[in-house]
């Protein structure tokens, strides 16, 4: 078999046909980035664009200069090889070149990052906290907070349903923020790194235990932006998307309004008294949403992850069970602060008596709220 | 002195000889190549299509880290060391390393460090999961019991290398036959004389930075806990600061390799031989002051992230040097297409794509867009597949007529070659598309929007696998029964390796040879 | 070939010294210096972990920042944490005194270590804090809450760009590791109801 020399050139010209087309045909099958909806988001993707083709333009002259020699050069020619092997003036001038074009992309990319750091006077103020394997988001001004979590139900991860449309993209509660204003981020994690990022914001920030992070947006039309955690963070680390959801200023009120509303809410229903199979059966719910990932469904555990049939704690004193749903330990994630009193009595009561754990207790939301304020 | 190797396994595991010990690197990094390439294919078949099919999250993290843990310490770096091993003294008109004795240690602790490394997946609580760049508290605070096992391999890979690295070094500086000054050496020499340096620089850090996780996990210190006054970036700092070095550990002497075959087939002499000498070292400085580079989303202040941007774009002056002038030696040359000088030249296309797409991850407000997605992967695999592996590659097919005394069959090499280039490109291209499109790395699963990306992709592996096996069966089938090779192999080869006969006899240059 | 062997021993030593070196800078200069560097540039916005003594007491009352304080806490972090005010008008210049509340849930005495950040990061070097229950680890008794103390003073020469600074406390869980001075309160004070805070003693308490 003998291939010919053409076949370098054709595929050469292929994938350079596909790189040089890239950003025409972007939308059917996306290849490029995007360009996003904020100002800032545009400078980083003309920027991009920029530096991309001026790499274009030197593939091309560089590889072109390699192939026309491939094609003149060849023994099957009859070339006769020549022996110059030095010149200081060529070594200058291809010193000299990169380094201007370098200068070149280095100037508009210091002017986008320099407005990248302009964090100062935001209208509105949000602070993220990364977990495993979820988002916190917080208002502190407003004083209202609440947990992100993946939305995509277990069965379409497994096959088991269609995937829909914004398959691991989606989340029981999208980030909300109004639009036209400025917008700071906090960014900082509760256990490992994470990384914060909305593609169509361009913002990309780690979120780091201990330490917070700034990043800023304003966008101006409203709308709903997707993006995932870009630092890996154990297990789950692409099961943690993010939504933020853009709103007008007065949508933003109410929502606000509603949050601080609903809070007092829940303190209110934390003083019910339920009965038994509500309990039981909310409680199902409550452990399929937040604990089944890692016990699993059946409550039989995987790996390092304990099952909850026949388990010390879900068989053990009320106040040791609850304390690990609340307070966490070991590899097992704190819970209190992101159920509320009602859920956690009810994934409590759920645990003690199903699995054939079969404890006959109940717990109700006020021994929740006693037990979170210590008595 | 002329005596021939010991019989049975005793001749080689206690064998100085510096050819015996080559060959038995690059056969370990052979099989090395395999596992780690295993792990990758696991990765790709639970990517190519959405959903979770074959393996469970946990797993894929776990092959994730022990592919890049194995390719990078397993793969890449015994096998330039095996081929120092081999070449070194026969290019300088040495008769042997200059610490035969080490030369024997150095290489029988590394299977000991990768029997420790894979057998973490058998353990509770499984193997490594936190990524080949470990990064604490995911690799401290929250790391499966095996972490200590992997501290434990890693410490005894950069002894390793360490040792490799000294031996490497008093060869070049002691063992040259008379006459053979530093800029008569073959580039192959030069470039690893500066990597030799970089290993022993940065290998410490490495150790000296898992030597810090273990002091976290067992005794109590708070190097990388923010709770005790540490700081989990503290770690990517140390890390990096090894880290990028080690990039260049692996992409060195494969510039040597590709000095050393494109005159060979292009006839003519390397164009500017001192500026590649000079070009090697001023990105080996380089390599020291641009670590922040893989860290521009952690919040550094302006300053640092422009000062780190700069200085990354810099290095982009005298890699360009080194690509002008292989394109340069290639013109009015007379070449001939055998597969090492494809393989050559396609590593001068695709590392130079490879430095393209690392041109734009320098410009720190892009990375923020490519940071820790499928185009930094795409990058670093443009960079080290037709970078390291195309290399060794090419270097396999130039010497092992040499080696063997036996010639490759010159149609099944480019098979392999097209086999590998296509399956390559089919494999990391499309990776430039997801990860622009915002697929971010190490994950399991994904949205539907990036499924026909990650298909062909996962497809491009598995072609790309197959190569190797081809590869595999061309060596083995070389060496049992190829075709007597002459002693000079390449009519365009210059060099004191190529003037002993093939196979090379077990003790060369006993009496050093005359070098004009 | 004995010159040879001796050539060889020599350049063994010198590369393995050279190795060692590498390690122990690792080890040993590597987090200090980045310690230092990160005080001087504010890299990881880490405030001082020492108290400051103000040189002047000039206030500029031309001149407001505003001072937010966030809290956080690490995950398994059961206590209740967080800041008095959510945020205060300031002079650069002005002593301002400032407190987190905080509250031991649980039915055992812990230790927590809060960690401070700032943002924006440049702001770090002008920001000074006179006493903090950052500087010391603290212990709550069972079902105790106290007043963390706080008192700083935003530099005269706060560059002109900033306006608004945020302090973050991200509070970490040590009990494990500080089960002595955790003994040291046990004994010391026999009434859980008082509050507790080891080596806080600075005046506003």
């Amino acid at each position: 078999m003998r291939l010919s020399y053409r076949t370098p050139i054709a595929l050469f010209a292929l994938v350079s046909s596909a790189l040089l087309t890239a950003p025409a045909l972007a939308g059917e099958w996306q290849l490029n980035m995007t360009e996003g909806v904020t100002a800032l988001s545009q400078e980083v993707f003309s920027l991009h664009m920029l530096i991309f083709w001026i790499c274009c333009v030197i593939g091309v002259v560089v590889f072109g200069a390699m192939f026309i020699s491939m094609y003149l050069h060849r023994k099957s020619r009859g070339a006769v090889a020549d022996n110059f092997h030095e010149s200081t003036v060529l070594e200058i001038i291809w010193t000299i070149i990169p380094f201007a074009i370098l200068i070149g992309m280095a100037i508009p990319a210091t002017k986008t990052l320099v407005k990248i750091y302009d964090t100062d006077n935001p209208d509105v103020e949000v602070l993220v906290t990364g977990y495993q394997w979820k988002w916190k988001y917080e208002y502190p001004e407003e004083g209202v907070s609440f947990f992100s979590s993946l939305s995509t139900p277990k069965d379409e991860i497994y096959g088991d349903a269609d995937k829909g449309p914004h398959y691991l993209l989606e989340v029981d509660e999208p980030l909300i923020i109004p639009a036209g204003k400025k917008v700071r981020f906090l960014v900082t994690a509760a256990d490992v790194i994470h990384s914060w990022w909305v593609p169509d914001l361009a913002v990309k920030r780690d979120a780091i235990p201990g330490y917070i992070n700034e990043a800023w947006t304003r966008v101006e039309e409203p709308g709903l932006y997707r993006g995932q955690c870009a630092e890996l963070c154990g297990k789950d680390h692409g099961f943690m998307p993010i939504e933020v959801k853009v709103v007008s200023q007065e949508e933003f009120d109410e929502w606000i309004a509603e949050r601080q509303a609903r809070a007092a809410e829940i303190a209110e229903a934390a003083k019910q008294t339920l009965e038994f199979d509500e309990l039981y059966a909310q409680g199902e719910q409550v452990y399929q949403q937040f604990c089944a990932t890692c016990h699993q469904p059946e409550g039989q555990g995987a790996g390092i992850f304990p099952a909850i049939a026949g388990s010390p704690i879900a068989t053990g004193p009320v106040a040791d069970h609850l304390n690990r749903v609340i307070n966490g330990g070991g590899a097992m994630p704190a819970f209190g602060e992101q159920l509320t009193p009602v859920q956690t009595a009810a994934v409590v009561t759920f645990q003690r008596n199903a699995f054939g754990n079969n404890m006959g207790d109940l717990v109700q939301p006020i021994d929740v709220v006693s037990f979170e304020q210590g008595q | 002195m002329a005596h021939g190797p010991a019989k049975g396994l005793s001749r080689w595991l206690f064998t100085t000889n510096h050819k015996d010990i080559g060959t038995m690197y690059l056969w370990f990094s052979f099989l090395m190549f395999f596992v780690g390439g295993m792990f990758a294919l696991v990765i790709r078949a639970e990517l190519f299509q959405p959903g979770l099919q074959i393996v469970e999250p946990e797993f894929f993290n776990q092959m994730t880290t022990l592919h890049g843990l194995i390719m990078v310490f397993g793969a890449v770096m015994p096998a330039f060391v095996g081929l120092a091993n081999w070449m070194i003294p026969m290019m300088v008109g040495a008769p042997d390393m200059a610490l035969p004795r080490m030369n024997n240690w150095s290489f029988w602790i590394l299977p000991f460090a990768f029997t420790a490394l894979i057998s973490t997946l058998f353990m509770e609580g499984g193997a490594p999961n936190f990524g080949w760049t470990f990064y604490a508290p995911l690799s401290t605070t929250y790391a499966p019991p095996s972490v200590t096992l992997f501290i434990f391999s890693v410490h005894i890979m950069g002894a390793s290398s360490i040792m490799g690295a000294i031996n490497i070094i008093a060869t070049i500086l002691n063992m040259r036959a008379p006459g053979m000054t530093l800029m008569k050496m073959p580039l192959f020499v030069w470039t690893w004389l500066i990597t030799a340096y970089l290993l022993i620089a940065v290998m410490p850090v490495l150790a000296g930075v898992v030597t810090m996780m273990l002091m976290d996990i067992h005794f109590g210190t708070s190097f990388f806990n923010a709770a005790g006054g540490g700081d989990p970036v503290l770690f990517q700092h140390v890390f990096w600061f090894f880290g990028h070095p080690e990039v260049y550990i692996m992409i060195l002497p494969a510039f040597g390799i590709v000095s050393a075959i494109i005159p060979t087939f292009a006839r003519k002499p390397l164009f500017g031989y001192s500026s590649m000498v000079y070009a090697t070292a001023s990105i080996a400085f380089l390599s020291f002051i641009v670590w922040a580079h893989h860290m521009f989303t952690v919040g550094m202040p302006l300053a640092s992230e422009l000062i780190f941007m700069y200085a990354t774009m810099l290095i982009a002056v005298p890699t360009g040097v080194k690509v002008f002038n292989w394109v340069t030696t290639m013109w009015k040359g007379s070449m001939t297409f055998e597969t090492p000088m494809l393989f050559s030249i396609a590593f001068v296309i695709l590392f130079t794509i490879g430095g393209f797409s690392g041109l734009m991850l320098a410009i720190a407000p892009a990375d923020f867009q490519y940071h820790d997605t499928y185009f930094v992967v795409a990058h670093f695999h443009y960079v080290l597949v037709p970078g390291a592996i195309f290399s060794i590659t090419a270097a396999v097919y130039y010497w092992l007529p040499k080696w063997s005394g036996r010639m490759y069959d010159e149609t099944m090499g480019k098979v392999h070659f097209w086999i590998a280039f296509i399956g390559l490109n089919v494999t990391f291209f499309p990776m430039h598309f997801s990860g622009l499109a915002g697929m971010p790395r190490r994950i399991p699963d994904y949205n539907p929007l990036w499924a026909d990306w990650n298909m062909i992709s996962s497809v491009g592996a598995f072609l790309f696998g197959a190569a190797q096996v081809l590869f595999l069966y061309i060596v083995i089938r070389t060496i049992v029964s190829g075709r007597p090779a002459t002693d000079q192999v390449w009519e365009g080869a210059e060099g004191l390796e190529w003037t002993v006969a093939s196979p090379a006899p077990y003790h060369t240059f006993s009496t050093p040879p005359e070098v004009r | 070939m004995a010159d040879l062997k001796a050539k060889n021993t020599r350049i063994v030593l010198k590369l393995s010294v050279l190795a060692v070196l590498m390690f122990a800078f690792c080890l040993w200069v590597m987090p200090p210096l980045y310690t230092l560097f990160c005080e001087i540039t504010g890299l990881n916005g880490k405030t001082n972990s020492q108290p400051y003594t103000p040189v002047s007491a000039d206030v500029d009352e031309s001149r407001t920042v505003t001072v937010k304080f966030i809290a956080i806490k690490n995950t398994a972090m059961p206590w209740a944490f967080e800041p008095r005010e959510y945020k205060l008008e300031v002079h650069p210049g002005q002593v301002i005194e400032t407190a987190f509340l905080a509250h031991n849930p649980t039915d055992g005495y812990m230790a927590a270590q809060a960690v401070p950040s700032m943002a924006p990061k440049n702001a770090t070097d002008y920001f000074h804090k006179t006493e903090c229950f950052c500087f010391n680890q603290q212990v709550l008794a069972p079902g105790e809450a106290a007043d963390l103390g706080l008192q700083f003073v935003v530099d005269q020469a706060l560059p002109k760009g900033v306006n608004s600074i945020t302090l973050s406390y991200t509070l970490f869980d040590i009990t494990d590791s500080a089960q002595e001075s955790i003994e040291a309160i046990r004994v010391g004070s026999p009434s859980p109801s008082d509050p507790v805070s080891v080596a806080f003693s600075g005046p506003t308490h």
